[in-house]
């Protein structure tokens, strides 16, 4: 069991699975980031991509890696909307408003996938579904060797739209004094629904690389953003870093969980890690910069 | 949600297809109205549809054979029903059949639904055929209503257990070791169970006992801990999805057993299967329903379904026989009664099936000579290897490796 040819593909597996955790989990530290709230609707709102996918597969044959230019923005302009037309105003300015807000529209989601699409599992086929690259001794499926690329390369963008341009700086003064920004003139507002509506879009990009190797049904979402949640409090609320060093992680130890435990047991270790970070370290392990 | 809707939208279109049968003259005589009830939807939603199309096609000929002779040709009238792939959705369909009136129902594919929807059917006696549902709990809870008309996991392996032996000794035993693969249903767990409990009697060292989930959409690690523990004989216990992409996964990752030896393995003796993956499928054995190969009937079924663009899967033809089974229930009781046809199917000896059953005798609600066939996928057709009266092909064990 302990042998390089076992472990070192077990490990593989898990980097590329962590690395979706980690795009996830970036959507959801920016939102808390910015606007000082957990997003529930975080798992609804990775469903509804995922359909998208889906739909724009089936329906009109668009590969799922191709569909990135219009899910993308798609859940961005999604995200936006939300947040200026619902979150916000239901909200009233209160944090635990917004809360109970994002709780039930993931609610809302996922009773309105419910009806559309029932609870069906649902899969795509691609002709490189099954396709594999070898690395040594491992053979890694090539969906999920592109999934950790695209991942990878989704989590660079959004990490240099924060640190390098002004929208990004704006996002980070109102992450960090809400009325200096307001005062300097930043509109706020606009600010928040940006925030929100990078986070979805993170989960867009994350859909077109997670379905030629996963499935869809209206409660998939859930599994993510336990994990998501597990990530954004061991690497440190709030922090970028954080959240992708600790989606890698998490994959890893998921993926060995798998192999040593068994399938079911498998997600064990996460949560022990989740409970062993807030018992010992709750600011997380880059919790101190953010 | 919207299943009230549906299953109106459904009734209403099979009450539809029964009434454009052609009326053979005089008062028609009022149809018998039975529950065929599947998970349509859901992880299982491709054998509960398979199983719904079986039971159409049985209803069908029946109807176009005159209907049911004994109650003046009466037609049968199919009410179709969604289990969604959970025992509670199928619990409130049987609610639903129920207060709709039906004489009996068939259904409901998986152990786990049937074990709920035969126990909710006993309520209202309501007669309850189990088409496939091979946990032997169904037929061992003193139930009157229930009857299964196929094998149980337990006649299965066993009979799956002693083959493999025979096959073994026959080949100067070349395999030692099994690993077993099931999915974590009552179906999957009872199944492995009872082969981990069987296996060691007969000197085989049982590996490794792994459960997945439905559905589970990787195998790598299952996969990587089958290459460290590199068992001779693979045994899969699990449903059509799962089982092909193990055996997909396992030839991805180049892993190549001595045999891979399924027992009621979801995708093993399947077409549909074979066809996608006739690489994959080469070799691989089974243990599961099957139909006698020696009847000519059988063939023609096959065509049947096969013009239809759909794969004669185990799940058409078990449905199909358990509702020919009730049909010549309700031609005995000559009613529309429940205990009526409750009592006809307890003293029943139906033989006109494609089964390799013999005349069904029923104790405690279970066919007592039902069994399941061995089969092997040889030279890109499945072929049965054991036991020799319906055998088609000499068996490939072990494999080349």
């Amino acid at each position: 069991m302990l042998s390089f040819d076992v472990l070192f593909p077990s490990v593989l597996n898990g980097l590329t699975t962590g690395a979706v955790y980690a795009l996830v989990a970036l959507g959801l530290t920016l939102i808390y980031g910015v606007l000082h709230i957990v997003n529930f609707a975080h798992g609804a709102a990775l469903m509804v991509a995922l359909y998208a996918v889906y739909l724009l597969k089936t329906g009109l044959g668009i590969d799922p890696y191709l569909a990135a230019p219009i899910v993308v923005p798609g859940m961005f302009a999604l995200g936006y909307a939300l947040q200026r037309g619902v979150i916000g105003r239901a909200s009233h300015g209160k944090d635990e408003n917004i809360l109970l807000v994002t709780l039930g529209l993931s609610i809302v989601l996922e009773n309105l996938a419910l009806m559309a699409f029932k609870s069906d599992t649902r899969t795509i086929d691609t002709p490189y579904t099954l396709e594999v690259v070898p690395i040594g001794p491992a053979m890694i499926a090539l969906p999920k060797l592109v999934a950790f690329g695209g991942a990878l390369a989704a989590s660079a963008v959004l990490l240099w739209i924060v640190s390098r341009t002004d929208l990004g700086r704006a996002i980070r003064a109102v992450a960090k004094e809400k009325q200096g920004a307001k005062l300097m003139g930043i509109d706020v507002e606009h600010v928040y629904a940006m925030s929100y509506g990078i986070g979805l879009a993170c989960l867009g990009a994350a859909a077109c690389v997670l379905l030629p190797a996963y499935y869809v049904n209206p409660q998939v979402g859930g599994g993510f953003v336990l994990v998501a949640f597990t990530i954004v409090v061991l690497g440190g609320m709030g922090s970028f870093a954080g959240a992708l060093v600790g989606g890698l992680l998490i994959g890893v130890v998921e993926s060995l969980g798998g192999l040593f435990l068994g399938e079911s047991l498998g997600q064990i270790g996460i949560f022990a890690i989740f409970i062993a970070v807030l018992l010992f370290r709750p600011q997380g392990l880059f919790g101190a910069r953010a | 949600m919207s299943t009230r809707r549906s299953f109106l939208k459904h009734t209403a279109a099979a009450g539809s297809a029964a009434a454009a049968f052609p009326l053979v003259g005089g008062a028609q005589p009022k149809p018998v109205r039975i529950g065929v009830l599947h998970p349509v939807t859901g992880a299982l939603a491709y054998s509960g549809q398979q199983c719904r199309e079986g039971a159409l096609m049985a209803i069908e000929d029946v109807n176009k054979a005159g209907g049911i002779k004994s109650l003046g040709g009466a037609k049968l009238e199919a009410l179709l029903g969604d289990a969604q792939s959970t025992p509670q959705a199928g619990t409130a369909e049987i609610e639903k059949m129920n207060e709709a009136g039906v004489s009996a129902v068939v259904g409901a594919f998986a152990s786990a639904i049937c074990l709920a929807t035969t126990q909710a059917a006993a309520r209202h006696g309501l007669p309850h055929v189990v088409d496939v549902g091979v946990a032997d709990q169904i037929v061992e809870r003193g139930l009157k209503n229930t009857f299964r008309f196929g094998p149980g996991y337990r006649t299965t392996a066993t009979i799956a257990v002693n083959n493999l032996h025979l096959l073994n000794t026959a080949a100067g035993k070349p395999a030692k070791s099994v690993m077993i693969i099931h999915e974590e249903s009552l179906f999957g767990t009872g199944t492995a169970q009872l082969l981990a409990r069987d296996l060691p009697q007969l000197g085989y060292d049982v590996k490794e006992v792994v459960k997945h989930a439905n559905p589970t959409r990787d195998f790598n690690n299952i996969v990587l801990r089958m290459k460290s523990v590199n068992p001779d004989i693979v045994i899969p216990a699990n449903y059509y999805n799962e089982y092909a992409l193990l055996l997909r996964t396992m030839q991805q990752q180049k892993v190549r057993p001595k045999a891979i030896y399924s027992v009621l393995g979801g995708a093993a003796s399947s077409y549909k299967f074979l066809k996608e993956f006739p690489d994959a499928a080469d070799g691989i054995i089974d243990c599961n329903h099957w139909f006698n190969p020696k009847d000519r009937r059988s063939a023609e079924l096959r065509k049947r379904v096969e013009a239809k663009n759909l794969f004669f899967s185990y799940e058409v033809f078990m449905t199909y026989t358990a509702v020919r089974l009730l049909a010549d229930a309700i031609e005995r009781a000559k009613s529309t009664d429940r205990a009526a046809i409750t009592a006809a199917l307890a003293s029943s000896t139906f033989s006109d099936h494609i089964m390799p059953y013999g005349p069904t005798k029923f104790v405690d609600g279970q066919n007592q000579g039902a069994q399941p066939l061995m089969t092997q996928v040889i030279k890109g057709d499945i072929r049965v290897i054991v036991p020799r009266e319906y055998r088609e092909a000499d068996p490939v064990f072990p494999l080349k490796a």
